[in-house]
C-alpha cells in the first residue's frame, strides 16, 4: 500500500508539474471572446448587436483563427443589472470556456465584471462603460479599460466649456455608478478652475420626463447644465430641455457623453452646437471611412466610438495571443502591455499599467443642418487631446497595481 | 444616497411650476390607464399589449410624417384609426378565445404579443430612438411668471381631459355607454334584444387600443419615439389603474393625474425615489383597499 501511496504522490506531483509548464503555453482549445453588452434597451445602439459584429470582423481580420487554434465569439444580454451579467460571466468561464469577455457598457455592470474577472484571472476589455474607477479603485492586473472613461470627457467636455467662461454647474445625474463617477470627474475639472458646482439631481436610469429637473437646473441659473447621463436618457434630456427654452434663456448644456446614435435620433436641429468628446468619429481620415463603411453596410447606422474600440480591443487581444503564444490571462494582457496599439482608430496607443489605454481624444462640435453634407455628416473636429491630458495621470491613481515612487 | 437632501424645500412659485409638471405627466398616466380601464371593464381582459400600442401610435405618426409627408394634426387622427383597426385585428385573431377564461390568460397572451411587437421594431428601428419635432403651431412657450410652460405641454393638459371626460360622458351617460355596460353584465340578455355583441366587444376593444394610440401621437414630440417607450411606461400605468380601481373610468382618469402630481413632489424632495413612488403608493393601497379607491369590491 505504502508503494502505491508513493506512486499517487509522484503521479500528482508530475500532473503539477506539467500543467505548471501548460499555463504558459496555449491550452489547446478554442478561444473564446464573450461580448457582453446591452442588447434590447437604452444602450443597445451604443453597443448592442454593432459590439458583437465588430468583435466579429476583428476575428475576421485575423484569419479567424490565433496561435493554431480557431476564434469565437459568443454574445449575452446583462439588461442593465450588475447581477445578472455576473451571472453570465461566471456561467461562460466556469462552464462554457470563455477566455476573455468584452465591451460591458453600464458601469455598474462593468465594476461587477471587472471583480469575476480578477479572481477567475481572465481578460476583461471594457470598451461600453465609462467610471474611471475601473482603472482606479476597482482596477484589475487583467483588466483593460480601451476606449474612454469619465476623467477624459470630464477633461475634454467640461475643460472646454469652462474655458468657454462656463464657471457655475448644475448636474443633472443618471443615479449609479458611472453617473456619480462622471459628475464627480466634472465636478472637480470645474472647481480646480476655479467655478462652482450650484446644485444638482440624481435621476433614476432610463428615465422618460426630465421636465422637473430640467426645471431645478433653470432654477439654479447656473450658466452651465451639466448631463451626466448617457443614451436615452441623454436624449430626452436634450430633446426637453429645448422645450424649456434653456437654450434660448442663456443657459447652456453640457452633454458630457455623447454619442454619434444619440445625434442620430435627437437630428442635427436639437443637437446643433453641443460639443463632446469622442475617442473616435467615423469621418476622420480614410483609415476610420474604410472600417466604418465595412461596418455600415451591414449595420446601416455610424459605428460608435465603443463598437469601433470593441474592434480595435479584439484585435489587439488577438495580436497578444499570437505574439505570447499563450491564452493565459495576466500573460496575455502583459503581452498587450509590450505591444504598442496600431489601428484604424488608435496610433501610438499603449495600455498603462492600471489597465488604462493611453490614446488621443477628439473634442468634437455637432454640425448643423445647413453644414451637413452628406448621410451621418454629424461632426466637426475641434481639437485633438493627447492622451497625456485626456486621461488621470498616473501620480493621482488610486489603483493599488501603481507603484508610487 | 441622499445626496438630494440637500436642495431645501423650493419658494413657492418653483413648487408650483413642478406641481404642474406632475399634472403633465398625469395626464399621459390617464389617457393610459383609461384605455386599459375602458378594455378591462368592458371586456375583463388586463391589456398588457398596451404599451406597444401606445408605442405603435408613435411610430404610425413617426412613420406617417417621413414616408407619406403626413404631419402631427393628420397623425392625432389617423395614427389611432390604424393603429385601434389592427388592435380589432388582435381581438377577432386571439383575444376572442379567451373570454371564458381566467384573467391570467389574457394577460399571458396581450403581455406576449406586446413582447413580439415590440422585439419586431426593436429588431428594424434600434433602441436609441427616432426624432420626431413638435408641430410649428405649439412650439414656443408662455411665461406664466412662476414659470416658463412649453405650449405643447399646456395642449396636452388640454387635449387629454378633453378626451377622459369625452370617454367618461360616452360610457356612462349615452345609451351606447349603457348598451356596453349591460352587455359586460349580461351578453346573452343584450344579445336577445338584437344587438351585435361580439362586434360591439371588438369595436370597445378598438376603442381603448386606439386611446393608447393617440397617447403615443401626443408622446411622441416630447420623448423619443423609441420601440422601449410602451414597455417603460405600462408598468406605471398599470400601478395607476390598480390604485384607482380597475377597470372603472373615473378611477383611472382621478388617480392617473394625482399620481402624477405625487411623482412630481418626489421628483423636487427626494428624485431618486420617483421611478418607485407610485409602486409604493400601490403597494399600500393594495394593504388597505384591495379594490382601489373607486373600484368595486369584488
Amino acid at each position: 500500500m505504502r508503494f502505491a501511496g508513493l506512486v499517487a504522490t509522484i503521479g500528482l506531483a508530475a500532473t503539477a508539474a506539467w500543467s505548471g509548464t501548460a499555463a504558459a503555453q496555449m491550452s489547446g482549445k478554442p478561444i473564446k471572446i464573450g461580448v457582453l453588452s446591452d442588447m434590447s434597451s437604452l444602450y443597445a445602439d451604443i453597443g448592442g448587436s454593432g459590439s458583437v459584429l465588430a468583435a466579429q470582423m476583428a476575428v475576421k481580420d485575423m484569419g479567424g483563427s490565433v496561435a493554431g487554434v480557431p476564434v469565437q465569439v459568443v454574445s449575452a444580454d446583462h439588461q442593465n443589472k450588475p447581477d445578472t451579467g455576473v451571472a453570465i460571466v461566471r456561467r461562460w468561464i466556469d462552464q462554457e470556456g470563455v477566455d476573455a469577455v468584452v465591451d460591458v457598457p453600464t458601469s455598474s455592470v462593468a465594476l461587477a465584471v471587472q471583480q469575476v474577472m480578477k479572481e477567475k484571472q481572465k481578460v476583461f476589455l471594457i470598451s461600453g462603460a465609462a467610471a474611471s474607477d475601473l482603472t482606479g479603485k476597482a482596477c484589475s492586473p487583467t483588466g483593460v479599460h480601451w476606449t474612454y472613461d469619465t476623467y477624459a470627457l470630464a477633461h475634454g467636455t467640461g475643460g472646454a466649456l469652462v474655458k468657454q467662461g462656463g464657471d457655475t454647474w448644475f448636474f443633472i445625474t443618471a443615479d449609479y455608478a458611472f453617473g456619480h463617477a462622471l459628475q464627480r470627474d466634472t465636478a472637480d475639472v470645474v472647481t480646480k478652475a476655479g467655478g462652482k458646482v450650484l446644485g444638482s439631481v440624481d435621476v433614476p436610469l432610463n428615465n422618460a420626463d426630465f421636465s422637473s429637473f430640467l426645471l431645478q437646473a433653470q432654477q439654479s441659473k447656473a450658466k452651465i447644465i451639466g448631463l451626466a447621463n448617457a443614451g436615452g436618457d441623454t436624449i430626452n434630456s436634450i430633446k426637453q430641455a429645448a422645450e424649456f427654452g434653456i437654450v434660448s434663456g442663456g443657459q447652456r448644456l453640457a452633454g458630457l457623453l455623447v454619442f454619434i446614435s444619440d445625434v442620430n435620433s435627437l437630428g442635427l436641429k436639437a443637437a446643433q452646437g453641443l460639443v463632446l468628446t469622442s475617442a473616435f468619429y467615423w469621418d476622420q481620415n480614410d483609415a476610420t471611412r474604410a472600417w466604418s463603411k465595412r461596418f455600415t453596410e451591414q449595420t446601416h447606422k455610424p459605428p460608435t466610438m465603443v463598437q469601433a474600440g470593441v474592434y480595435g480591443a479584439v484585435s489587439h487581444y488577438l495580436k497578444a495571443i499570437a505574439a505570447a503564444k499563450t491564452d493565459d490571462g495576466p500573460k496575455v494582457v502583459a503581452e498587450m502591455r509590450k505591444l504598442p496599439i496600431n489601428d484604424f482608430m488608435t496610433k501610438n496607443g499603449k495600455l498603462r499599467e492600471d489597465g488604462r489605454v493611453m490614446r488621443d481624444m477628439y473634442l468634437f462640435q455637432v454640425k448643423s443642418p445647413a453644414e451637413s453634407k452628406y448621410q451621418f455628416d454629424y461632426f466637426k473636429q475641434l481639437a485633438t487631446i493627447p492622451a497625456e491630458q485626456a486621461f488621470r495621470p498616473l501620480s493621482e491613481s488610486e489603483c493599488p497595481l501603481v507603484k508610487k515612487g | 444616497m441622499f445626496g438630494a437632501w440637500h436642495i431645501a424645500i423650493p419658494p413657492l412659485p418653483a413648487l408650483m411650476a413642478q406641481l404642474l409638471i406632475g399634472l403633465i405627466n398625469g395626464a399621459f398616466y390617464a389617457m393610459l390607464s383609461l384605455g386599459l380601464a375602458v378594455i378591462f371593464g368592458m371586456l375583463n381582459i388586463i391589456n398588457f399589449t398596451h404599451g406597444a400600442q401606445y408605442m405603435l401610435g408613435a411610430f404610425c405618426a413617426f412613420l406617417l410624417l417621413n414616408q407619406l409627408g403626413i404631419g402631427y394634426w393628420w397623425a392625432l387622427a389617423v395614427a389611432p384609426i390604424l393603429v385601434g383597426a389592427f388592435g380589432m385585428g388582435l381581438e377577432r385573431l386571439f383575444i376572442r378565445h379567451l373570454y371564458h377564461l381566467d384573467h391570467l390568460y389574457g394577460l399571458l397572451l396581450t403581455f406576449g404579443l406586446g413582447l413580439i411587437i415590440e422585439g419586431l421594431f426593436r429588431q428594424e428601428w434600434g433602441s436609441a430612438g427616432l426624432p420626431y419635432s413638435i408641430p410649428d403651431a405649439l412650439t414656443g412657450a408662455h411665461n406664466l411668471g412662476f414659470m416658463f410652460l412649453p405650449n405643447y405641454r399646456a395642449w396636452v393638459i388640454v387635449a387629454s381631459l378633453a378626451m377622459c371626460i369625452g370617454t367618461w360622458f360616452v360610457i356612462e351617460r349615452t345609451r351606447l355607454g349603457s348598451y356596453l355596460r349591460a352587455a359586460t353584465e349580461n351578453p346573452t340578455l343584450v344579445q336577445a334584444m338584437g344587438i351585435n355583441v361580439p362586434r360591439m366587444i371588438t369595436l370597445t376593444y378598438g376603442f381603448g387600443v386606439a386611446l393608447a394610440a393617440l397617447a403615443g401621437v401626443m408622446a411622441a414630440p416630447i420623448y423619443q419615439v423609441s420601440p422601449l417607450m410602451g414597455s417603460n411606461i405600462i408598468i406605471v400605468v398599470f400601478a395607476v389603474v390598480v390604485i384607482g380601481g380597475m377597470g372603472s373610468i373615473v378611477g383611472s382618469i382621478v388617480s392617473g393625474f394625482v399620481l402624477g402630481l405625487i411623482e412630481g413632489l418626489t421628483k423636487v424632495f427626494y428624485p431618486e425615489a420617483s421611478a418607485t413612488a407610485i409602486f409604493v403608493i400601490m403597494a399600500i393601497v393594495l394593504l388597505v383597499k384591495p379594490a382601489g379607491f373607486f373600484g368595486r369590491a369584488v
